[in-house]
């Protein structure tokens, strides 16, 4: 069918939704159309369909769970938060609870909404491609995955006292919570901290000099200063995995 | 000559009363296409014609759709389950259990609002990163990927929410720790650092207002009640409207220039 004729309908004549703000180039005028009714409510309709009966069979097959009743005076161990949260459950073993369940949550909101603000180009928009956004999208899945790697270990691995228990050991053999951890002292953690964020807005530029010009100042720092906290998170659990540090900062108000 | 069919359906579609709810009749024209949706509050969330291109399954995996969709989902189980709900210490696990043992279907009821939210919230993170991965948060649609984030806020707090109401010990202490957590939010909560720059304490810092109390108990499981059913849905749905609406403003949903 071509456009010009639903054109012609009663007030089919607003139905290109109005353009675009100006100076984006969106709309091309010669894309086809294709009318609401059916060609995409028929699709909707089956979309609603199928997942009514997934949800239905799921519904039907597996009951929800329903422990004993709230009791103030036993405490359950391990008390997992819901799956989507666990991942920040088990950010408190790296962190304290303030950088894990305050600081982190914050930082991950306002970066999500930064995004669109500091990539403001127009390649590739509107389909999927790997090759030509390979910094933007290397870094997201990194942070998509980590949440999500985060959410399987802390949902699937970790037993009474927050330890790790694999599928096939089992809970009733307790596990001691001791560890012995240091942490770095002030003269290495400040400088230490200070290099990686210092070295990180720095050294992108001197090497990708075309970043920053297209980007410019502010952009520039904040993109690189998100992707640096982004990956200070898994930084953080490796050198506690690895060399036992539980802090890289000790001040005397609180403790990174 | 007419047959009985025919003539039985032509005295309904004449009559008043069938004339007064659908405004045109159904004969595929684009006319009536376009009336279909012009004419249906509820279809009229669209346009009347988009790009072929919005059509391709492949390109949204109906993502948005469908969170909306599962959104109305427990819009509906949600307010089933309300006839069966206390939000009371003394009768909400009753209430649980009655509903599990004693009404019809009452397992069934609440197994769909709960795998419904589950599955709300793996849709909602599913949209997001078909719309990052496909650029579509680029101008002109910064602000609505904003609001895009805000929904998703939305969504884990209300499934936050729901999940401290049947009053099982799943519930308490899962609550119990993501509350604590409030606790250690600096300057405004009672454990956490700059505390006393403000006199935050256990009586009155954040965690306080979240629970109406220093630990879960009667007050907090009524205002995640209150939260839950009425608060955060309000603001759900307003937010929505306005996604809504600047999908369509933003000239529909974006594609390869
Ligand atoms: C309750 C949650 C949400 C609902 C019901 C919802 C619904 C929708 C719907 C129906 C569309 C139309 C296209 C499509 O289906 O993909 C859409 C598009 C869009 N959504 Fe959402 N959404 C939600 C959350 C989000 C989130 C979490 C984000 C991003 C962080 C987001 C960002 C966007 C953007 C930028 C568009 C325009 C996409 C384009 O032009 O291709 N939305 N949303």
């Amino acid at each position: 069918m071509d456009s010009t004729e639903v054109a012609s309908a009663p007030e089919a004549a607003k139905a290109p939704p109005a353009g675009s703000r100006a100076g984006a180039p969106e709309r091309s005028a010669s894309s086809a159309a294709a009318t609401v009714f059916p060609d995409l409510v028929y699709k909707e309709f089956l979309a609603a369909l199928l997942v009514s009966i997934l949800l239905l069979v799921w519904a039907l097959a597996i009951n929800a769970p329903l422990l004993p009743e709230a009791n103030p005076g036993k405490t359950e161990n391990p008390a997992k938060a819901p799956w989507y949260f666990v991942g920040l459950q088990e950010l408190l073993v790296y962190f304290d609870p303030w950088i894990a369940g305050v600081g982190i949550p914050t930082l991950i909101i306002v970066g999500l909404m930064a995004i669109p603000y500091i990539d403001t180009s127009h390649n590739a928009t509107g389909r999927y491609t790997l090759g030509e956004r390979r910094l933007a999208i290397g870094h997201f899945l990194f942070g998509f995955a980590l949440w999500w790697v985060l959410i399987v270990i802390g949902e699937f691995l970790r037993g009474p006292n927050w330890q790790i228990y694999w599928p096939w050991q089992s809970w009733l053999v307790p596990k001691s919570a001791e560890e012995k951890l240091w942490s770095f002292p002030w003269w290495l953690g400040l400088p230490l901290l200070a290099a990686y964020f210092g070295i990180g807005l720095w050294l992108p530029r001197r090497r990708w000099p075309w970043l920053y010009e297209r980007l410019g100042k502010s952009r520039y720092a904040s993109a690189i200063l998100f992707t640096l906290l982004l990956y200070s998170v898994p930084i953080k659990i490796f050198l506690r995995l690895l060399l036992r540090v539980k802090y890289v900062l000790v001040t005397p108000w609180f403790n990174i | 000559m007419m047959s009985q069919n025919q003539r039985l359906r032509q005295a309904i579609t004449t009559s008043q009363l069938y004339r007064s709810i659908f405004r045109h009749d159904y004969v595929d024209s684009l006319r009536n296409r376009a009336l279909e949706v012009t004419s249906n509050i509820f279809l009229h969330l669209h346009p009347v014609t988009i790009p072929r291109h919005a059509l391709s399954v492949r390109f949204t995996f109906c993502l948005g759709g469908l969170t909306f969709f599962l959104f109305l989902v427990e819009t509906i189980t949600g307010l089933l389950l309300m006839f069966y709900y206390r939000p009371v210490p003394d009768y909400a696990y009753i209430d649980m259990k009655t509903l599990e043992y004693a009404a019809q279907f009452g397992v069934v009821l609440r197994n769909l609002h709960r795998w419904g939210a589950h599955l709300m919230v793996v849709t909602v993170m599913l949209h997001m990163l078909r719309v990052f991965l496909t650029g579509s948060y680029r101008p002109p649609r910064e602000f609505n990927w904003v609001v895009g984030v805000s929904l998703l806020v939305m969504t884990l707090l209300l499934s936050f929410t729901g999940y401290l109401l049947p009053w099982d010990q799943l519930a308490f202490w899962a609550v119990t720790v993501g509350t604590n957590m409030a606790a250690a939010t600096p300057f405004i909560g009672a454990e956490g650092p700059f505390h006393e720059v403000l006199g935050a304490q256990p009586l009155n810092d954040v965690r306080f207002l979240l629970l109406g109390d220093m630990k879960v108990g009667s007050n907090a499981l009524l205002r995640f009640y209150v939260l839950h059913c009425v608060g955060l849905p309000l603001f759900a749905i307003v937010a929505m409207m306005v996604h809504f609406w600047r999908v369509r403003k933003d000239g529909g949903i974006s594609r390869p220039l």
